[in-house]
């Protein structure tokens, strides 16, 4: 079994965390993972991007290449849109729907592609999106998207729920792991 | 585990006593890892420079020490680095060097293997986080058994990955006394002349010996008709997308292990070398008379490799390539909400200042909305290109050299000396924020703490710039953008050397009030709000507006717009 997982966003959403979680729970359940992430300049407000390459032989590369992504975790609508080549033909996109208008969109320099819901659509072998934000923030903290996110796409992953909670548990701090649990739940209802 | 993470480790597995580096992306987090060990001294150093010099102190009082950095920092460091390679080490010494191929987070590409082979160290290169913990601990035994510092390379992709890592526990080490030997260590003309005959009668042992080292791995495949010699990163690239064929994998790629190179180039039917960056490698075997079927004519010399690159050089299916978006809009990075530099960078962009500019977070001020930076070139060159201008022009008149804290004590200081010292009249703006924002907010001597986060001295970057004979230093809240704006202009309009230090922290270190702004019906949508460049603030049907989640309340935006129609949601909550 190979599972490729590409988490992205942008800088300051929080993507690195779901990126570790999903590294700890491969851990646990004994498969061989590696994660490839962005830190520096990026990580101001820019496009960042997380691999997960789980397998239960061992992880050559630690990059998912265009073509190669079984699930992509979008936390913005553009982004989705932007490393939409990397997913498999029948692959499943999760994203939310929030958008983050980027600098040169807001001043004018250039556009946001039109129709962006159709291509999502007609892109992927499945798409689940839905306003992450709103149920995360309804959970007690828009920090949460993450959460929310991941509980969407645990159907896709082979982990059982209490190894998520546990996981959970943790990797978020102890005051906040009622909520994120709660956050991780409402994302699987979704 | 991070592979930096797992160097942090392997040192500390190792003994290692004493670290000392100067943060930079991809290798910060090395340092920052070894600071969580007790049994460990770090610290940040105000430069590589300084760093290798106090790793070298610490092996010859003895212990085995390290110093990291990012590939750029070792052209600072490289004098101290070619010397101490002659002279050799007492106890065991590591200099760590992260590249950036594909320039992630850099001003460039360069290739730090290069720096290792002119200046005769060994170079140690890593693939996956394992190999970072077991190559750094094999690192120690090397720089030991043949006296001399090593060099490890290691890249982006290997530091900021996470691989599994068996962990170890640490063999303490006795110190080794000290002995005088100004022979070895006083590297004056007559000794170095010997020296240098020393390395060179090392480095040919090593690249001997390595031959029979486990880091080199050959991997003779089904497949023989193809030989493909690599190392670090692009072993993985190339092992998956050719796992058939043969592979020579480099753990050491300076001294290169030439009999054992030559043995294997015997053995395959053709060979190749897939190495990002400079042919460093191929030239070499070339240079043997060894035929290379494919190098640098097949691969580039920019950017990354990738399995899908290889594979289709070879011929192989790729999956097929989906929709092209290469129509997204970009989205470059942005100073965050709350960022004390936006006022600066308002104010220069308004008075269309030339700016000679400096490497940190405000470099993002050169893109729009703000677009106010003429130059960067690498730290601390600011305030020389400043100096160089104003001598050029015979005019200092609404220009100034803007840098951080940091890089003011990196290297500014030596420029604002040359300053005072050779009759400029320019004006110097230190951004000081208390801390080292680009690279993850690290501690440095203007910020009040060292790198195990104790308490330390703060230097006052006031008494310090007039200590350099700088009359006029004056001090600002980068928020108080009218007051600023004056300032700027007298400043730049004296005719006499100053310094404006804009004194605010850094959005991410202090609590911000967190109380969303919002736009009244007062607004005239005359944008000037939208000139800051703040990530809170779109344009919603027509319209500035500041989206709450993002928002930290920072007040910047009442203060630029012309109308008082930006309040805080919390006064707007009291008018009702
Ligand atoms: C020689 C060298 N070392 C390290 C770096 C990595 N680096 C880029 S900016 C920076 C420091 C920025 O700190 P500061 O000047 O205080 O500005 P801030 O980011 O806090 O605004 C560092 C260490 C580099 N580019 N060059
Ligand atoms: S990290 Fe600090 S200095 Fe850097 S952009 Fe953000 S607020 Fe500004």
């Amino acid at each position: 079994m190979n599972t490729n997982i590409l988490i992205v966003g942008v800088g300051g959403q929080g993507t690195l965390l779901a990126s570790v979680l999903l590294g700890n729970l491969a851990l646990e359940n004994g498969y061989d993972v590696k994660l490839s992430e962005v830190h520096g300049m990026s990580q101001r407000g820019g496009s960042v991007v997380t691999h997960v390459k789980i397998s239960d032989g061992k992880v050559g590369a630690p990059l998912i290449e265009e073509g190669e992504a079984d699930i992509i975790l979008a936390f913005e609508k553009l982004e989705a849109y932007r490393w939409l080549p990397y997913l498999k033909k029948d692959g499943a996109l999760y994203v939310n729907t929030q958008q983050i208008l980027p600098m040169p969109v807001i001043m004018g320099q250039a556009e946001n592609p039109a129709d962006l819901d159709r291509v999502l659509q007609e892109n992927t072998g499945s798409l689940k999106a839905f306003d992450a934000m709103k149920i995360a923030e309804e959970c007690g903290s828009s920090k949460a998207v993450n959460i929310v996110l991941l509980g969407a796409a645990s159907k896709d992953l082979p982990f059982s729920d209490e190894s998520w909670m546990k996981v959970i548990g943790e990797n978020v701090k102890p005051k906040f792991v009622e909520m994120n649990r709660f956050a991780f739940t409402k994302g699987q209802q979704a | 585990m991070l592979g930096n993470e797992a160097f942090a480790r392997g040192a500390w597995e190792a003994g290692v006593r004493v670290v000392s580096s100067y943060p930079g992306t991809p290798s910060t987090e090395v340092t920052e890892n070894a600071a969580k060990y007790d049994e460990i001294h770090v610290e940040w150093a105000p430069n590589e420079k300084v760093g290798v010099e106090v790793a070298m102190g610490a092996s010859l009082g003895g212990v085995r020490s390290l110093s990291c950095m990012k590939h750029v920092g070792l052209n600072v460091a490289s004098d101290s680095f070619y010397t101490a390679a002659y002279t050799g080490v007492n106890g065991g010494m590591v200099v760590l060097v992260a590249d950036d191929n594909g320039c992630h987070s850099s001003q460039n590409e360069q290739d730090s293997r290069f720096h290792g082979r002119s200046a005769g160290v060994p170079v140690l290169e890593p693939a996956d986080s394992q190999e970072c913990k077991d190559f750094i601990k094999l690192a120690y035994d090397i720089s030991e058994k043949y006296d001399t510092l090593v060099l490890i390379r290691s890249n982006t992709r290997v530091s900021h990955s996470r691989g599994i890592v068996e962990l170890g526990e640490r063999t303490e080490r006795e110190i080794i006394p000290y002995e005088k030997n100004f022979r070895k260590y006083v590297a004056m003309p007559a000794m170095a002349r010997k020296l240098h005959v020393a390395q060179e009668e090392r480095l040919a042992r090593i690249a001997e010996d390595s031959c029979e080292w486990d880091i080199n791995d050959v991997q003779m495949g089904g497949d023989t008709s193809i030989g493909i010699i690599a190392s670090g990163i692009c072993y993985e690239y190339a092992k998956d997308a050719l796992p058939d064929v043969s592979f020579l994998k480099l753990g050491i790629v300076n001294p290169l292990p030439k009999k054992l190179i030559l043995d294997f180039a015997s053995q395959v039917d053709k060979l190749y070398v897939i190495e990002e960056g400079q042919p460093f490698i191929e030239e070499q075997i070339r240079a043997w008379g060894v035929p290379v079927k494919g190098g640098k004519d097949m691969f580039t010399i920019q950017g990354e490799y990738s399995a899908r690159m290889i594979r289709e050089a070879f011929g192989e299916d790729v999956p097929e390539e989906g929709i092209d978006t290469s129509d997204a809009p970009g989205r470059p990075p942005l100073l965050c909400a709350g960022c004390p530099h936006k006022g600066l960078f308002y104010v220069l962009s308004k008075l269309k200042t030339t700016v000679m500019g400096d490497i940190g977070c405000y470099t993002l001020a050169a893109l729009p909305p703000t677009e106010a930076m003429d130059s960067t070139l690498c730290m601390g060159a600011s305030i020389g290109m400043a100096h160089g201008f104003e001598k050029a022009t015979g005019s200092k008149e609404n220009t100034v050299a803007v840098l951080g804290d940091s890089t003011f004590i990196h290297s500014g200081i030596t420029g604002l000396i040359n300053m005072s010292y050779n009759g400029s009249k320019g004006t110097v703006i230190i951004l000081d924020n208390r801390i080292t924002g680009m690279t993850g907010h690290q501690q440095n001597p203007a910020s009040g703490k060292n790198a195990k986060g104790e308490p330390a001295p703060a230097i006052d970057l006031k008494t310090l710039c007039e200590a350099c004979g700088v009359k006029h230093v004056v001090e600002i809240d980068p928020f108080e953008v009218q007051d600023l704006e004056k300032i700027v202009k007298e400043e730049t309009a004296r005719d006499e050397l100053s310094v404006i230090i804009t004194k605010r922290p850094c959005a991410m270190i202090v609590k911000q009030p967190d109380i969303p702004n919002v736009i009244t019906d007062r607004c005239k949508n005359c944008r000037m709000c939208m000139k800051i460049g703040c990530p809170a603030i779109e344009i919603r049907d027509g319209r500035p507006f500041i989206v709450s989640g993002r928002c930290v309340g920072c007040g910047l935006c009442a203060r630029v717009c012309p109308f008082d129609a930006i309040e805080s949601t919390a006064k707007a909550g009291e008018g009702k």
